[in-house]
């Protein structure tokens, strides 16, 4: 054995021993690979970058429209915590009144893998997110007090339902279920509402399907594919009518490949408070475990 | 902004380019195919990844309905191959078996999966 093969298998070694937590990063459970996705926070802690998202939203009720440019990191601390960072360069179109632009507001988060059930294709994080005032444009709705969202993010893969239902094994589920809290509790005499926030992404995955219950003879780039619907919902819980309740609905579809996925959603308000009319949102994610899997891609307790 | 995340984007893309880097080794085919029904018995089951293996830490076992091995235990990467496992099998009679992979990549990435086949019924 080389010496280079030697310390490949030592590093394996070392990997496999702090896997035994259950941390992959990556989205892994098990044999189930969850994609990074655009709408519904992802349940597991990551070495990632989106770089960019790029979106315009739907026609909000006075019909201004957002255009965003999004960058979004996520990056593990140990195996099991994590934090992400997140900002935006924003376009507001409105009719009768020229357009502006500017930064949105700067968003962190820590996060913590509650659990990675391998077997059961379960994932779950425990994360506070923080919105934080006066980081961006007020001009383009960038707000002038702090947000602190406790969320509980999950995952579930129904690969282990009976084998015979061939055809319902590679689909999947992601879920956020959290609030938000905000510091201050009007802004120029408008009340800044608590809300409870939700949301789901249905996926079908046919690299699932490909490797783990039926060759269907589909062949890579196809095979990469992941169909889903995501939906979000924001309801308000106090200083506001619960009836309020805005949302989008996003079909789209995500190919993942070995350094990095593609995802590009349509944007459907999901009732008149959200807005009219359509949007759309298109992300390049890069996977940095994989990119940069001895250096800036592990934890960075393993740095050292 | 734009520009910088115009700036940002294109250095990833060129360092992933250049990085030559491993990723997770996923599943990309396998003989018996996954989920297939063969009308003889192979002597033999094949996977096939999508990225090399560290063959000390790869291993693939294959079991009867009632959870037996049927394998020869004789995992190998071929010479040349290696994003390529093998395993031996006895004498298999009509049934169904479950085919269940542990590899890590050459990068050290761990990934698992399981597929079934059948023989006889094909």
């Amino acid at each position: 054995m080389s010496l280079t093969r030697l310390g490949a298998a030592a590093a394996a070694a070392v990997t496999l021993l702090s896997a035994s937590s259950g941390a992959l990063a990556h989205g892994m459970a098990g044999e189930r690979f969850f994609p990074a996705t655009i709408l519904t926070d992802d349940p597991f802690v990551a070495d990632e970058i989106s770089l960019p998202q790029v979106s315009l939203q739907p026609p909000a009720p006075d019909a201004s429209q957002l255009t965003n440019i999004e960058i979004d990191l996520s990056k593990r601390i140990t195996p099991n915590t994590g934090i992400i960072i997140g900002d935006e360069w924003q376009r507001l179109r409105a009719p009768g009144v020229s357009s502006v632009g500017g930064l949105g507001p700067l968003r962190t988060g820590a996060q913590y893998q509650l659990f990675i059930d391998g077997p059961r294709q379960a994932l779950g994080l425990l994360g506070l997110n923080v919105t934080w005032g006066h980081t961006g444009r007020a001009a383009v709705g960038a707000p002038d007090f702090t947000t602190l969202s406790p969320t509980f993010d999950f995952g579930k893969g129904f690969g282990d339902i009976p084998r015979s239902l061939t055809y319902l094994r590679p689909f999947a589920i992601t879920g956020n279920l959290g609030f938000d809290f905000p510091t201050q509790a009007t802004t120029a005499g408008v009340p800044n509402p608590n809300n409870f926030a939700y949301g789901f992404a249905f996926e079908y995955s046919f690299p699932y399907m490909e490797c783990c219950v039926k060759d269907i003879g589909v062949r890579p780039p196809f095979s990469q594919l992941i169909p889903l619907v995501e939906v979000s919902f924001t309801t308000p819980i106090s200083r506001a009518p619960a009836n309020q309740t805005m949302g989008t609905i996003q079909p789209g579809i995500i190919w993942a490949g070995p350094y990095f996925q593609i995802g590009a959603e349509a944007i459907i308000p999901a009732n008149r408070f959200t807005g009219h009319g359509y949007g759309g949102v298109v992300q390049l994610h890069f996977y940095l475990d994989d990119i940069f899997p001895r250096s800036i891609g592990r934890p960075v307790s393993e740095w050292w | 902004m734009r520009r910088i995340v115009m700036t940002l984007t294109v250095g990833v893309a060129a360092l992933v380019a250049a990085a030559g880097a491993q990723a997770h080794a996923f599943l990309d085919h396998a003989s018996p195919a996954v989920g297939s029904s063969v009308p003889t018995a192979p002597t033999v089951v094949t996977l096939w990844f999508t990225q090399d293996l560290e063959p000390a830490f790869s291993n693939v076992t294959v079991t009867n309905e009632t959870g037996q091995r049927v394998d020869l235990g004789n995992t190998r990467i071929p010479p040349g191959s290696l994003a390529e496992l093998q395993i031996g099998l006895k004498p298999l009679p009509p049934g169904t078996y479950l085919v269940s992979w542990r590899v890590v990549s050459v990068d050290t990435h761990p990934t698992e999966g399981t597929f079934t086949f059948e023989v006889g019924s094909g």
